[in-house]
């Protein structure tokens, strides 16, 4: 197998791009964009949360926190709402990085609103949209004011329109008709007590940024981005792993296949990919080589509608 | 594995398109993204379903950047929307603004950060008043290259004498406007002409394709060529066992290239220190230039925060006078006396709106000018006008013509955090009609 990957061009390389001696690679353009963003918050906000599940992109924006603020700590805490059907594999991975970086982690469970009552199991047992209220409860009683998610605007139609500081009601409520203007790099993180504000640093990356990212900083991931041997079902055209989240049905027989996720989340909603990448360099090239976006290939909630995601976003959803 | 597929780092560049549906601007970005291989199978098919729903026989690749309900059910671009894509040569970061004149808001948002604007218009009716509105605009927001895209080729036969009349009175003016760079291309968006591959129809054009175009054209200006900008974002001090010392102050360079040793001034205290070491995200290093985000550590021990800035080379009186051009960009008018807050760069302090100047009427037909209208009460949404402000603290501001980043500012509604203005500091035009003519109503310039 052979990949274009050669060492990308460094800042501390002159000349080396063909743009002149100041020119940036793509990346390293990327990363002072994030880094910006990090920083502004880090200036303007009493109470900013990382939003943080195990996933590659929450995990680039964690590894960008700790460039921006070197060799001071991260002044965020990490956030997880946790369906409890997440991969165990991801949760072990958030445990240790969040006590590695001496980083306080705060979780809110699916579990609990489902068993006082505020919360009910869906009929399809899907756990993705149930975590709007644990998520905003949270915020709310950690009195959050700005949060950060791991959201991109390539990853889909309604995303694309979102602002970088995006303005929440108190409802935690987005409301895209009255969305902030939002010019050359002044972020307007303004907003009053009991409202607040989402940040996506990632905005302008796409899944391939997000990969070649990964592999020049050398970003561990959890191992389930990477090809292995697992049991899986098929359902609505994707691989589900078989598990006690509820899968499988009597009438969907299970196989062993050697596959991969291209995204992580709940169990229930994420498919696999039939994979034999085992390197972050196989997963480059099966990504740049990919007919199917990583949401059309491994999310069964974005499926629902046209606009599933625009209405999951302005009920408060990441 | 195909060994074709290249994944190494490119340069990026962030453009802007600006035109109506009419003129098949959502066509052109569907087909650029479609022809540069960046719509995938899913999305296509998405397209083709929600296309079929609606009645249409071929796929409606606008349906592919108009994300929000309310655009697709009225089948219209309501608000910016960012489109990415990548070439092996080069990554590309869309801004697709509105072309309607409420939106024009939109189309200042979307060229705020663009290095490059393609302003599209129907080869039938040739330039109207909305591309004269797009090209002030780019202008005004100091884009440094604009493209004009003749759309619509293939319905006037690809007749050079149409693509050429209309080339020429665009360039005459946009260069009218001080823009420096135009480029006019003859396409069809519908039948891929001169987008992505080279038109089979127009052998008499010998320039780039729009593609090749925006892999080409130079990204970002020289920082050698500027003085260094650095607005001090956050002051990093660890104060652990490692690190009990270390004061550093982080930032991203808005111009210039800064030096280990180099002396800077810091502003608006006027104080002067000298560089003492650079932090590049972790890696100590010698260097930084715009738009690199590092951080600066100095030799002198000065109180310096979040809001100040580091100049070297020539660097900006700090005042409290400001003269600025402003794009209005809220449905609230903004009227000489507002108490309002000023954000520039890392520094909010507030504002008084001293005195609306001029509105300034941007032409609508061929022969027209630029032209101030004194005597305007306030600023509608969409009005681009002239204002002075008084601020309660100084700032160190460029002009916007030298410095985009260290030249711009925002408004803000203290009541609500509203975003009200965006302001270029200095004057936007060279070519403004000094002769005062009375300001008109509304509708004669904007309808």
């Amino acid at each position: 197998m052979t990949t274009a990957t050669d060492s990308p061009v460094r800042t501390d390389d002159p000349g080396q791009n063909s743009g002149g001696p100041f020119a940036l690679s793509h990346l390293d353009a990327l990363e002072a964009e994030s880094v910006h963003i990090f920083r502004e918050v880090a200036g303007e906000f009493e109470r900013p949360v990382i939003l943080f599940s195990g996933g590659k992109d929450s995990i680039v924006m964690l590894h960008l926190a700790l460039k921006a603020f070197a060799p001071a700590p991260v002044p965020f805490s990490l956030l997880h709402v946790d369906t409890g059907h997440n991969f165990p594999e991801v949760i072990a991975y958030r445990d240790r990085v969040a006590a590695e970086h001496n980083l306080r982690l705060h979780v809110a469970h699916v579990q609990d609103f489902i068993d006082d009552g505020r919360l009910r199991e869906r009929p399809d047992g899907t756990r993705n949209p149930l975590q709007t209220v644990p998520l905003l409860d949270a915020i709310e009683s950690n009195r959050f004011d700005a949060v950060f998610g791991g959201g991109r605007r390539d990853e889909e139609k309604a995303r694309a329109k979102e602002r970088v500081f995006s303005l929440r009601d108190e409802f935690g409520a987005w409301d895209p008709r009255r969305q902030r203007p939002e010019l050359w790099s002044l972020y307007n993180g303004r907003h009053a007590v009991g409202e607040h504000v989402r940040v996506f640093p990632l905005s302008n990356w796409t899944e391939l940024d997000v990969w070649q990212y990964i592999e020049r900083e050398g970003i561990e991931l959890p191992e389930i981005y990477y090809a292995h041997e697992r049991d899986v079902f098929a359902r609505s055209g994707m691989w589900l792993t078989a598990g006690e989240w509820g899968g499988p049905k009597d009438n969907e027989p299970v196989e062993r296949r050697l596959i991969r996720y291209r995204t992580v989340g709940d169990m229930s909603c994420t498919g696999a990919v039939d994979s034999d990448a085992t390197t972050i360099q196989a997963v480059i090239a099966e990504i740049a080589a990919s007919r199917l976006t990583e949401r059309g290939a491994t999310r069964a909630d974005d499926k629902l509608s046209e606009a599933a995601m625009e209405d999951r976003k302005r009920e408060g959803y990441f | 594995m195909s060994t074709t597929i290249e994944t190494t780092a490119t340069s990026l560049l962030r453009f802007a398109t600006a035109g109506s549906v009419d003129d098949g601007k959502s066509t052109l970005v569907g087909r650029l993204l479609h022809d540069s291989k960046s719509v995938l199978a899913d999305q296509l098919e998405a397209v083709e379903h929600a296309s079929r729903n609606r009645g249409q026989e071929t796929p409606d690749l606008a349906l592919l950047t108009d994300g929000l309900r309310a655009e697709r059910e009225q089948g219209i671009t309501i608000d910016v929307a960012y489109r990415y894509f990548a070439t092996p040569r080069r990554r590309f970061i869309l801004a697709d603004t509105p072309g309607h004149v409420q939106y024009t808001r939109n189309m200042v948002t979307g060229a705020s950060t663009a290095e490059l604007a393609v302003v599209l218009v129907d080869a039938r009716n040739g330039v109207v008043e909305q591309t004269r509105r797009h090209a002030a605009v780019a202008a005004l927001l100091r884009v440094p290259h604009v493209v004009l895209a003749v759309n619509k080729m293939d319905l006037v036969d690809y007749a050079e004498p149409v693509f050429a009349a209309i080339a020429a009175e665009f360039t005459a003016y946009a260069a009218s406007l001080g823009v420096k760079d135009v480029l006019a291309v003859p396409i069809s968006a519908l039948a891929g002409d001169n987008v992505v591959e080279p038109s089979a129809h127009m052998d008499w054009y010998g320039g780039p394709t729009l593609l090749e175009h925006l892999e080409t054209v130079p990204v970002g200006s020289d920082p050698s060529a500027e003085p260094a900008r650095f607005p001090v974002q956050y002051v990093i001090r660890p104060q652990t066992e490692e690190h009990p010392d270390y004061r550093g102050y982080a930032g991203q360079l808005a111009s210039g290239v800064l030096r280990v040793g180099d002396p800077v001034t810091v502003l608006p205290s006027g104080l002067t220190t000298t560089v003492a070491g650079i932090d590049a995200l972790g890696r100590s290093t010698d260097i930084a230039w715009a738009p690199q985000s590092v951080t600066v550590r100095l030799t002198d021990d000065l109180d310096i925060s979040r809001g100040d800035l580091l100049a070297a080379g020539p660097a900006p009186a700090p005042t409290k006078d400001i003269e600025a051009t402003v794009s209005h960009l809220n449905e609230r008018p903004l009227r000489a006396g507002d108490k309002v807050l000023l954000k520039h760069t890392t520094r909010t302090v507030r504002a008084l709106v001293k005195e609306i100047s001029y509105r300034i009427a941007l032409p609508t037909k061929p022969g027209d000018t630029l032209e101030q209208r004194s005597g305007a009460e306030g600023l509608n949404v969409n009005d681009i006008g002239h204002v002075v402000l008084r601020t309660a603290e100084p700032l160190a501001l460029d002009t916007y013509s030298a410095n985009r980043r260290t030249g711009s500012f925002l408004l803000i509604d203290p009541a609500d955090g509203t975003t009200l203005t965006a302001g270029m500091a200095g004057e936007a035009f060279e070519t403004v009609r000094t002769t005062d003519a009375p300001d008109a109503p509304q509708e004669e310039d904007w309808v």
